[in-house]
């Protein structure tokens, strides 16, 4: 009765296999390195190999190895100490190269192939600076409320309805005229441009009135494009900082997380985030050649010469003919004559009277877009905030006719390009500010010694319930033992192929599980032992004390797995790490407690059908 | 090897004492929670707490007075493990000067506490270096608190379903009393030696919740087994017999457990220290309320056989269904 069929022994062979082998990729350790990359997204070379160990070589930072990986290269370095003063020399010196540091596991290469990964480890084990921002949507909502009454203000004067007072209080927009007349064209004219409010008139003794109400959908949008209009910008800050595999995603509707691994200095990530993007509309310079201008380094009288986002040379005139904080809206959509993706922006009415002057004289030249972004690097000796700004063209398109508030770009290569202009564009326009609500930050000494502690209280706490339950169960407890280490295995394992982050909360989980993971085969070999006293076979008892205990720990474990799930659902960053590790423990433990130490029993006593006595 | 078994322990007829015990500590525990509170830490009350790392050993009043000398109010200063480590706490700065001078705090301002704080330690000492640094907005501490809350009362509002639907509704009252039961204590632990109470806590009382239930769920499945088996034992017996025979796996599961948390306490470094300090509470009173707790709770709601027995004379059972 109790022995497993064949394939049962090899599908749990198969499985501690495997698990093994995903297991295996976290005990090769991690390295510091620099990644260096071609600021032109060209690949390494060897000769970029060569200089990079001959800087090294000459300010005597010692370093491990130097290679190739995909496009970056990668330097090896022995110690924390060496990796940062590696970054810095090589940041100096290497020029044209963005370098980053780095902790990356060492997995060999045949593993790689199979699919193994280390687990990632989180800030507290690595280092880093956490941020969690908040984006003001209250000053969003304003700026779209100042934006619709300007607009709305410009438009009656254009056409020429005279109005009396125009004012908001909260969502609700209020313009009030002399005479009913007025207030009806009023009417038609607002219908026909402004969708993002609900209308209705006010008619009374004496009054006149449109009221129109923001609607939920206009005021989730200003919401929604603040929110991606800073990660758009973020994004591309943070690049500048020099960190590898930067975090940043949106938590719930207003806040953003912001992750560095390995940041040590946060004074520069800070000034980073105060940072200001704004864009602006100019005419391209038609008659000067870009690329001449860029070889011979002189820029004809007028013109400034810049760089669009593959590196490529632009000459733009130094008119401006719209800013930033003109533009309302653009996003991507497809062009309805030809149906390629394009990008439609909307302007303000400043902007589009601007726009109209301009491409009524220039249909056929073409107009460029300037992203600039305003990133204080902080004070001089005076207090005076210093600025370093970054200017790119992301934009060059041709003018096909005339237009003013709204207009199309077209002719992109993918949707993909035109979402990416669209969000440039955005990012580009008035912009809603930040704050920083939260901030970690681990040394990255702290964060190995975090490491160290908790392997240790791993192996220490496991090693004690090991001896235990070796002494207390004898020959089952070292059935248990196996049960047990193959548990934390599969654990490892499991967490390392869901690409689950390692926090030092996720380690306690490891640990509690470790303790807790014992229960189940606890609660068998007493189960066992009862059906012995009470007089049942050996084989008997085994078999009875499985199926028996099977029931109390499938509700015992369901409970704790709901208390799991609920930290995972409303805990927030290491509690999540806890939650995760905590329930992939309760699910491997109960594989290997039920299903991995019977098939051990099976295989030991289920052949001998003259068993005296087992070792309990 | 064998403990604890063939014994047959009257626990029932001892659950006056253990309400006794049991109310003492909870009278305590509300008591302090009501009149000390809880130590809150950082991720509750918002604020900044810096830990900043030296070459050489380091003198908290001196880096208080630097500190004070250059500004900084409200401050507390301590050795933070050993004595190269210095622990600067901060709370949350309010808005300064008045309505008319619009000169406020605004929470980016505060975000930079910690590199001021660095800066003036530099000139104390140039190898000073953060090695950790956290700040928290006051609002976000509120969110926690909030979030806390509710996670608290989603997690005893599902395992209340969970049990009523595989045992009974008494059951369910049962292992909920005994896990408040629980949580109340460790948390009156926490109020009266006034240890930080901060996210990893909140995270350990709610591992607390699982395993106590864990504990609790083993003896009751017994209870509902020695129940459908139809010895004609009264109910007071079939409990007492069931906590007897489930007693050496609670002892050793809670032993085990006790094991790896002492290795966490002694061993995981001072990050974990109150996880690991309220899960060794939070286990010990567990272990003794799904024994005392739990059961008692069950008994005194009026448990008996017939409500585990599969309803099968109809009508024979209609009036104990609630």
């Amino acid at each position: 009765m109790n022995r497993y069929p064949m394939w049962k022994y090899i599908l749990i062979l198969v499985i501690v296999s495997l698990g093994a082998l995903y297991a295996l990729p976290n005990i090769y350790g991690q390295s510091q390195v620099v990644q260096i990359k071609s600021e032109q997204d060209k690949a390494v070379d060897q000769a970029t190999l060569d200089q990079v160990a001959n800087i090294l070589n000459e300010n005597q930072v010692s370093y491990e190895a130097v290679s190739i990986d995909g496009e970056t290269a990668i330097v090896k370095f022995v110690d924390l100490d060496t990796q940062r003063r590696g970054q810095d020399v090589l940041k100096e010196e290497l020029k044209g190269f963005d370098t980053a540091m780095n902790l990356r596991p060492n997995v060999p290469d045949w593993l790689k192939e199979l699919g193994g990964k280390a687990m990632n480890l989180g800030l507290d084990l690595r280092g880093g600076v956490h941020f969690l921002l908040e984006v003001d949507m209250q000053e969003a909502a304003e700026n779209k409320r100042k934006q619709i009454r300007s607009d709305i203000t410009s438009l009656l004067i254009k056409s020429k309805v005279p109005k009396k007072r125009i004012s908001w209080s909260d969502n609700e927009l209020t313009i009030q005229f002399r005479n009913e007349a007025d207030m009806q064209q009023a009417m038609t004219l607002i219908k026909k441009d402004f969708d993002e409010l609900t209308l209705r008139d006010n008619v009374g003794v004496d009054t006149f009135e449109i009221i129109g109400l923001l609607t939920e959908q206009s005021i989730n949008a200003v919401k929604e494009n603040a929110l991606n209009q800073n990660l758009t910008t973020l994004r591309d800050r943070v690049n500048e900082i020099g960190v590898a595999e930067p975090i940043i995603q949106r938590q719930g509707l207003e806040r953003i997380v912001v992750q560095l691994p390995g940041l040590q200095d946060t004074t520069q990530a800070k000034i980073m985030l105060d940072a200001t993007a704004t864009l602006e509309y100019r005419p391209t310079d038609m008659e000067n050649n870009a690329e001449l201008a860029a070889r011979t380094g002189r820029t004809p009288v007028g013109s400034t010469l810049y760089y669009d986002r593959q590196g490529l040379p632009v000459l733009l005139k130094n008119r401006v003919i719209a800013t930033g904080d003109q533009l309302i809206d653009a996003q991507s959509t497809f062009d309805q004559q030809s149906g390629t993706p394009a990008v439609s922006v909307k302007l303000n009415s400043i902007g589009a009277n601007r726009m109209l002057e301009f491409t009524k004289n220039n249909v056929g030249n073409f107009m460029g877009v300037i992203l600039k972004e305003r990133i204080p690097i902080g004070e001089n000796e005076d207090g005076v905030m210093q600025y370093r700004s970054k200017e790119e063209v992301i934009s060059n398109a041709r003018i096909n006719g005339v237009f003013s508030n709204r207009f199309q770009t077209t002719g992109l290569d993918s949707p993909r390009e035109a979402s990416e202009l669209a969000l440039l564009l955005r990012a580009g326009a008035l912009a809603a500010p930040v704050q920083i609500v939260e901030e970690r930050t681990i040394g990255p000494s702290l964060g190995q010694d975090n490491i160290d502690k908790g392997v240790l209280s791993v192996q220490i706490g496991l090693a004690m319930v090991l001896v235990f339950m070796l002494i207390y169960y004898r020959m089952f407890g070292l059935i248990a033992n196996i049960a047990l280490t193959i548990n934390v295995v599969l654990m490892v394992a499991c967490l390392s192929l869901f690409g689950a982050t390692l926090t030092l909360p996720g380690i306690a989980g490891i640990v509690l599980t470790v303790g807790m993971a014992v229960d189940a085969n606890v609660l068998i070999f007493e189960r066992i032992k009862e059906e012995l006293r009470d007089g049942n076979t050996i084989q008997g008892s085994i078999k009875e004390g499985y199926d028996k205990a099977f029931s109390t720990i499938a509700d015992a474990n369901v409970t704790t797995l709901i208390a799991a799930v609920v930290l995972f659902a409303f805990g927030t960053g290491p509690i999540k790490g806890f939650a995760v590790t905590l329930s992939v423990g309760i699910m491997t433990s109960m594989f290997t407690a039920i299903v991995v130490s019977r098939a051990i029993v099976n295989l030991i006593y289920g052949r001998k059908k003259k068993l005296k006595s087992i070792s309990i | 090897m064998n403990i604890l078994q063939n014994i047959k322990y009257d626990f029932m007829g001892k659950r006056n004492l253990a309400l006794i015990l049991s109310s003492i500590l909870i009278l305590i525990s509300f008591g302090s929670l009501f009149t000390r509170g809880l130590n809150f830490g950082l991720d509750f009350t918002g604020g900044t707490v810096v830990v900043v790392h030296f070459d050489q050993p380091m003198n908290a009043t001196d880096v208080r007075e630097k500190l004070e000398g250059s500004g900084f109010e409200n401050i507390v200063v301590k050795n933070f493990g050993g004595s190269k480590d210095i622990e600067i706490t901060l709370p949350p700065q309010q808005p300064k000067g008045t309505a008319d001078e619009i000169v406020t705090a605004t929470e980016s301002d505060e975000a930079k506490l910690s590199n001021e704080i660095l800066e003036q330690l530099r000139q104390l000492d140039s190898s000073a270096h953060i090695s950790k640094a956290d700040f928290v907005g006051s609002q976000v501490g509120d969110e926690l608190v909030e979030q806390g809350s509710l996670a608290l009362l989603y997690a005893i509002i599902g395992i209340l379903i969970y049990v009523t639907i595989r045992f009974e509704w008494r059951f369910s009252l049962g292992a909920i009393a005994a896990l408040v039961h629980d949580v109340v204590i460790t948390a009156g632990v926490f109020s009266l030696f006034q240890v930080e109470f901060d996210l990893t806590v909140l995270a350990a009382l709610l591992a607390v919740i699982g395993y106590s239930l864990n504990d609790t769920i083993v003896v009751f499945d017994r209870i509902r087994e020695n129940f459908r088996k139809g010895r004609k034992a009264s109910t007071e017996d079939v409990i007492n017999n069931s906590i007897s025979q489930t007693l050496s796996r609670t002892v050793i599961t809670s032993f085990t457990t006790l094991l790896v948390l002492l290795a966490l306490f002694y061993f995981g470094g001072a990050l974990i220290h109150g996880f690991a300090f309220a899960l060794l509470v939070g286990i010990i009173v567990g272990t003794y309320s799904s024994i005392f707790v739990a059961s008692t709770t069950t008994l005194a709601l009026g448990i008996s056989r017939e409500d585990l027995i599969p309803v099968e004379k109809e009508g024979a059972n209609l009036d104990h269904i609630p």
